[in-house]
């Protein structure tokens, strides 16, 4: 059941109770196996948290510095002049603004959509609602490339091209598609006697989404926009066949355009790069228990 | 499905009447995917420059692309990255989601289990188009990962990992591999989580060895999201289009180009717009394909274990 994921209790082993099995793995793995397969962990997490300290250490790192120690030596001193270099010149505040107003925008906005199609699906249970799903469901499968092209045509045609809102739009039917079957599922498995109890009062449709799914659904969307920010805030394609002008710039698009330019020496690269993961690194200090559950797992049951 | 029963036959408005809830999705779909999806598929039957009026050409676009030497590069560099994006990911991180769970959970506490999987996954937070330029700072010819070799006395190692033809994909698949690993590791982990002690605790008393007990119990409990995972996973694979075009805009020669890299290319630098369509047309079908097989399989398969 999706259910899970939004009012789980991580069934955690509990680790001061001693049960048969742990001693039974005790025995089999020693103290020197168990340390030894715990250095292994740790090596194996070093080598994928590598590429960021050393794009860390290179972003902080003066260009002399670099050419004469190297990408592995520690900065001689710190400096702020290559983030501060690539930040002028993709005008990275700006990026930054872009982004968060599109991905908010599109998480309100996309599980707002989600909630009402999963309303007429999972609760309404509408005529055919296991085939509209699977239909809704093609929005998360088709590759970009299958609508882009049309897509531009109608944006350039109605206006909209190189506008935040033509991206706000597409990614609000995305991410809609998915949380239609996330919130869907849900809301399937919502308590019969409460919309029984609705009936009884006469409540009406408008009435029984606001008053009482909504407030009883509370984490599964709050999960919902969260994942579908961030998703939103990673997108790539999309953004940067639409966003065409500097100013529009989404942060993926400000760091991957000016790859190869001469004006970006190889510490304004790292530096790009370095504030590029920052944000995603504050989002995953935010929201680590959301994100590290896993919206997928278990909601195909 | 049947329509949920009136509450002791008492008729209410809240029995029917909900499809009005569903128009604005079904139609800002309607705008979004379907009418675009078809005016694609359409277009993959004329030559179009994209400003001129399209021309009818028949199958001719699709025609070409068997002889198309950037088109079946596309594809089999899509199938080698099959590999990095859903086997090594799924068996490695299955791997790791049961030694978290089952070993470094009991034995150093849930805490230090939490740390490691947050580690592994990290990458997964970020755009891959920002891990692209962190991968692309690293293996350029004086990079950091030729240094690296070079100090560990490994020079004979270092190469140009995105410019030899030989190598690129290779380079492209290793950050693949460490972009993907998170998202089955934590699938999984919750899913362990989610399983039945019992039948682990029984394992363990029939003498079941911690290796059997992963083959015979864990992998055959958690099967539903190992299907997920890779089902997601095979999709992503043929969509994967950020990492190439930061790391090697398909270069050197085909040696990464990737279905989407070239109908991006064909819509938007050779006005090729036919042609990119087609081959948008051809990778939205296979991706149907192995979404409807997928998920026949999965029905099937719960059909005969249910009965």
């Amino acid at each position: 059941m999706a259910t899970s994921i939004a009012s789980e209790q991580p069934n955690v082993p509990e680790t001061g109770r001693p049960t048969r099995k742990l001693r039974m793995r005790s025995r089999v793995l020693g103290g020197i196996e168990a340390y030894g397969i715990l250095i292994g962990l740790i090596a194996l997490v070093v080598v994928m948290l590598s590429p960021f300290v050393i794009i860390a250490i290179n972003a902080v790192k003066t260009p002399t510095d670099l050419a004469a120690n190297g990408a592995l030596s520690l900065p001689q001193n710190l400096t702020l002049n290559n983030m501060v270099a690539f930040w002028n010149a993709v005008d990275f505040g700006g990026a930054l603004r872009n982004s968060f107003v599109i991905s908010l925008c599109v998480a309100i906005l996309a599980t707002t959509l989600s909630l009402l199609n999963a309303f007429a699906l999972g609760i309404g249970r509408v005529r055919g609602a296991v085939w509209l799903l699977v239909f809704f469901m093609l929005a998360n499968i088709l590759p970009n490339e299958a609508i882009v092209y049309p897509l531009y045509y109608m944006a350039k045609f109605v206006g909209l091209y190189n506008t935040q809102l033509s991206v706000i739009i597409m990614f609000t039917v995305i991410q809609s598609a998915f949380g239609t079957y996330f919130l869907a599922s849900v809301m399937r498995a919502f308590p019969k006697e409460i919309l029984d109890a609705a009936k009884v009062d006469g409540c009406g449709k408008i009435q029984l989404l606001v008053r009482v799914v909504v407030p009883m659904m509370g984490p599964s969307l709050a999960v919902l926009m969260v994942f579908a920010f961030i998703w939103t805030w990673n997108e790539f394609y999309l953004p940067m066949v639409f966003l065409v002008s500097n100013s529009q710039y989404t942060v993926p698009v400000a760091v991957a355009m000016t790859q190869g330019q001469h004006m970006m020496n190889e510490s304004q690269v790292a530096a790009s790069a370095l504030l590029g993961v920052l944000p995603c690194i504050l989002f995953f200090l935010l929201f680590q228990r959301t994100l590290t559950r896993g919206i997928y797992a278990g909601s195909d049951r | 499905m049947l329509p949920r029963k009136a509450a002791r036959g008492r008729k209410s408005s809240l029995d029917r009447g909900y499809w009005v809830f569903l128009l604005p999705g079904l139609v800002m779909f309607l705008i979004i995917i379907v009418v675009p999806f078809l005016v694609t598929i359409a277009v993959s039957f004329t030559k179009w420059n994209g400003v001129q009026a399209p021309k009818w050409v028949g199958v001719n676009n699709y025609a070409n692309l068997i002889n198309d030497p950037y088109f079946v590069a596309s594809f089999q560099n899509t199938f080698s990255l099959l590999i990095a994006m859903v086997f090594i990911p799924t068996i490695l991180g299955l791997l790791l989601a049961a030694l978290l769970y089952s070993f470094v959970s009991r034995r150093f506490g849930s805490r230090t289990a939490s740390f490691f999987r947050a580690g592994f996954y990290l990458p997964q937070v970020m755009p891959v188009a920002v891990a692209g330029v962190v991968w692309g700072w690293i293996l350029t010819p004086d990079g950091a990962l030729n240094s690296i070799l070079q100090g560990a006395g490994l020079g004979v190692l270092a190469q140009n990992w995105l410019g030899n033809p030989d190598i690129a994909l290779f380079s492209v698949m290793g950050m693949m591999v460490w972009f993907q690993l998170g998202f089955p590791l934590v699938i999984f982990f919750t899913a362990l989580q989610r399983m039945d002690q019992s039948i682990l605790e029984a394992a363990a008393l029939d003498g079941a060895s911690g290796w059997q007990t992963f083959l015979h119990v864990t992998v055959h409990q958690i099967r539903p999201e190992i299907f997920v995972v890779v089902l997601m996973t095979t999709i992503a694979t043929f969509k994967v289009f950020a990492q190439v075009f930061v790391l090697t805009r398909g270069g050197p020669g085909t040696a990464t180009y990737v279905p989407s890299y070239y109908t991006y290319l064909n819509f938007f630098q050779k006005d090729q717009v036919g042609v990119g369509s087609a081959v948008a047309t051809i990778v939205t079908l296979v991706v149907l394909a192995v979404a409807v097989v997928f998920i026949n399989f999965q029905a099937r398969r719960d059909l005969a274990e249910d009965s």
